[in-house]
């Protein structure tokens, strides 16, 4: 078992209905544990949910809140996605200080370099829009800072798996449950 | 058939073959209350009116615990929600199966602060199985079928039913379905054929069950750990006992796991713990496997996780894989219910015998069991109660009596000890008993309390006095809170802060003022003499026992310490 703490992502179905979200994030909480990001649509199917949450903690912390969950009845899938095997997007939105025409220059060729989207307009500022995962938008980030950031939002991480594996996928829930077993 | 949904809920708790309801009326829960005379159902299930609805949650629990059967408690909205918390905790700790219903306000008054709303659902989501708002009359037969189902199943426990005032005066179409047919239908047959969530506990893994058997051909000093999964596992007790005799090793239990292997059984080395006997504890640090078979290993038991049989592989079987791993870090361990889990190891295991290690278990020196004809000590009114009524069920509050009945008295079977074992709660024996007796109408049930707890719900004497209800409660009276001075005495330097009792009422006057039977003793001839008078009087009574201030619960291990350090030996 590994004890060494790092960012876990965690996919869970669970069914479209109120309350459902709060008794998950409760058992973050109740072990102390701090969501990074957190995001939840409707999936192809309406009446279920997907939640990506990412969480910092040890392979044991996780397999037990994993297994927390799986007992909660509106929760139809627990998965953990390896980072390796996956890939993870979020969208952030930044409204920058554009009062000049240097500084409104400056910025279009930045979020082309980027390719970042510029969504709104206005005579002091402009709003971009990049996807990515977190690496990008911080260099992105930190490249705007000298302009001055007016505000900055995120939706949080969401991630699928690489190639045609879904979380649906039956046999592993079982083969994930078997940390201890490697200890004899 | 078109019904509004007061007589739904009614209608489906006769399917369930609800015999038995605690409850306590208020306003949002008046059309059920209205229902069960208006539709002549309180013919069919008994209705006990409680004195607090907190009284009703643990009689529910203690009728669950005592019948294996679902327990079902009522109350109102808001205040009478909130007075079940405890109650609904108590039976969640425990893994007892209860159907809690409340009633809310009424849909378009919900979110508004409306007189006498609580968010029950938002309360209770840490503390049950599974919780519904139900807004809608046409969804309340499936839930509360879906609802009754999980409170069963797997690993049992309360689930809780809040149901909006207006669901239960409107109108729907029910067609009554026997609970065989429940999951060919609405959302238990959605829960079902989802793969991810089996109802019901998962077949065992038979390489798991192997890889155990040959740990077993393997070990030289085996120990068995047995916990509540095994009290709570549904014929799992007969099996438990033809593994550990073929096994023909030393058992320990948990306090939960009383009456597993009768006690005075040649295997049992007693109960494991902070309060464990010396051979119990010291056998689980010598040990070279532990298999644990429904069992959590609270703090109470491994009082230092890390150091907790660190000598053995330790081997877990548990219905509920979320127990894996989760105090101590197992070797191995199968998940599935305690009776498949159990059945599968005796097809396939051989006779063994640890003569040697059983030999150095057994030879250790326990305490002395005192006696004194003077005055009247907790193990002799565990003793006389024994030797009067081998057979009696044993309810228990919380703290030095509760630790007492569980090392002096010798439980025999499943269910003859009902406890607050995980959450400690006290007050819950009065309640406790009323439900056990309610359940089980011809054996004799014994509420042993103390001066503390007996204060703290002894108001339930009055539901006792007018339903006849004929539990006899011991109260061990020592003036104390007995526990907490208990840890004065050792931890905290005799600074006795807000632990002594020395007040009244006075117990005879209020066993009087009740109507019940009432009696002191003070030496165990009196005791035995007024206890046999309660038994043949068949009515319900009190017996209030003096005893000494001072007397501790031994052996002791302080928290956080391993279970071989004794404090108190």
């Amino acid at each position: 078992m590994n004890h060494q703490v790092k960012r876990h992502t965690l996919s869970v179905l669970v069914e479209n209905a109120s309350g459902v979200l709060s008794q998950v994030s409760r058992l973050f909480s109740r072990k102390g544990y701090n969501i990074e990001s957190l995001a939840v649509g409707t999936t192809d199917e309406p009446s279920i949910s997907r939640i990506t949450i990412e969480v910092m903690g040890d392979d044991l912390m996780v397999t037990q809140v994993m297994n927390q969950l799986r007992k909660l009845f509106p929760v139809h899938s627990v998965q953990r996605l390896d980072p390796d095997k996956s890939i993870r997007r979020e969208l952030v939105m930044i409204k920058v200080k554009a009062e000049t025409r240097e500084s409104r220059n400056e910025i279009i060729q930045i979020a082309n370099i980027f390719r970042a989207s510029i969504i709104d307009v206005s005579s002091g500022s402009l709003t971009l829009a990049i996807i990515g995962s977190e690496s990008k938008d911080e260099a992105l980030e930190n490249l705007l800072k000298e302009f001055g950031i007016l505000e900055l939002v995120r939706t949080g991480m969401v991630a699928l798996e690489r190639g045609e594996d879904t979380i649906n996928a039956d046999n592993k829930e079982k083969g994930e449950f078997n940390y201890s077993k490697n200890v004899l | 058939m078109k019904m509004r949904g007061a007589k739904v809920l009614l209608e489906c708790l006769l399917e369930q073959g609800v015999d038995t309801i605690f409850g306590y009326p208020g306003g949002t829960i008046l059309n059920i209350y209205d229902e069960l005379e208006l539709g002549g159902y309180s013919k069919q299930i008994r209705h006990i009116l409680t004195s607090h609805e907190q009284g009703a949650s643990h009689a529910a629990d203690g009728y669950a615990r005592s019948t294996g059967k679902v327990g079902v408690c009522f109350a109102t909205s808001g205040p009478g929600a909130t007075n079940l918390v405890t109650g609904i905790a108590t039976a969640y700790m425990d893994s007892s199966p209860v159907v809690f219903v409340t009633c809310n306000v009424g849909e378009t008054l919900i979110g508004r602060d409306s007189f006498q709303e609580v968010d029950i659902t938002g309360i209770s989501m840490p503390i049950t199985k599974c919780n519904y708002l139900v807004k809608d009359v046409n969804q309340l037969a499936d839930v509360v079928r879906e609802a009754f189902a999980i409170a069963r199943t797997g690993r049992p426990g309360p689930v809780l039913i809040d149901i909006a005032k207006n669901a239960t005066s409107a109108e729907t179409d029910f067609t009554p379905l026997p609970v065989s047919e429940h999951h060919n239908s609405g959302r238990l047959q959605t829960l079902i054929s989802r793969s991810s969530h089996d109802l019901k506990a998962s077949e065992p893994d038979q390489d798991d069950i192997d890889l155990l058997l040959s740990m077993i051909e393997e070990s030289k000093q085996p120990l068995v750990l047995v916990g509540g999964g095994v009290i709570r596992s549904k014929g799992a007790v007969p099996e438990f006992r033809t593994f550990v005799e073929t096994l023909n090793a030393p058992v320990a239990s948990t306090m939960m796991g009383g009456g597993a292997l009768p006690g005075n059984h040649a295997l049992f080395t007693g109960m494991i713990g902070m309060h464990g006997t010396h051979a119990s504890n010291l056998a689980s640090a010598e040990c070279d496997l532990l298999i644990a078979i429904g069992c959590r290993f609270s703090d109470r038991v491994a009082t230092n996780a890390a150091h907790f049989a660190k000598n053995a592989k330790i081997v877990h079987i548990d219905v509920d894989r979320a127990e894996i791993d989760k105090n101590v870090l197992t070797d191995h361990h199968i998940i599935g219910d305690a009776k498949r889990v159990l059945e599968l190891l005796n097809a396939k295991l051989p006779a063994h015998d640890y003569p040697q290690w059983k030999l150095r278990v057994f030879s250790r020196k326990e305490l002395p069991i005192p006696h004194d004809a003077r005055i009247l000590l907790p193990n002799e009114v565990m003793e006389t109660i024994q030797k009067v009524q081998n057979e009696a069920i044993i309810v228990t509050d919380v703290g030095q009596h509760q630790l007492w009945a569980a090392q002096y008295f010798h439980f025999n079977r499943p269910g003859q000890l009902i406890t607050s074992g995980g959450f400690g709660t006290m007050g819950f024996g009065m309640g406790a008993a009323m439900g056990a007796k309610l359940g089980n109408p011809d054996q004799v049930v014994v509420h042993c309390t103390g001066d503390g707890c007996f204060r703290m719900n002894c108001h339930e004497l009055s539901t006792i006095e007018h339903y006849d209800i004929p539990t006899i409660t011991v109260i061990f009276n020592n003036h104390t809170l007995g526990m907490v001075r208990q840890w004065q005495t050792l931890i905290y330097c005799k600074r006795y802060s807000q632990t002594d009792l020395d007040r009244g009422p006075d117990f005879m006057k209020l066993a009087e003022a009740y109507g019940v039977g009432g009696a002191r003793a003070t030496n165990q001839e009196e005791f035995e003499s007024v206890f046999r008078t309660a038994v043949e009087s068949g009515k319900p009574w009190v017996i209030e026992c003096t005893i000494p201030k001072d007397i501790k619960v031994h052996p002791m291990v302080s928290a956080g310490t391993p279970v071989t350090d004794f404090l108190l030996d």
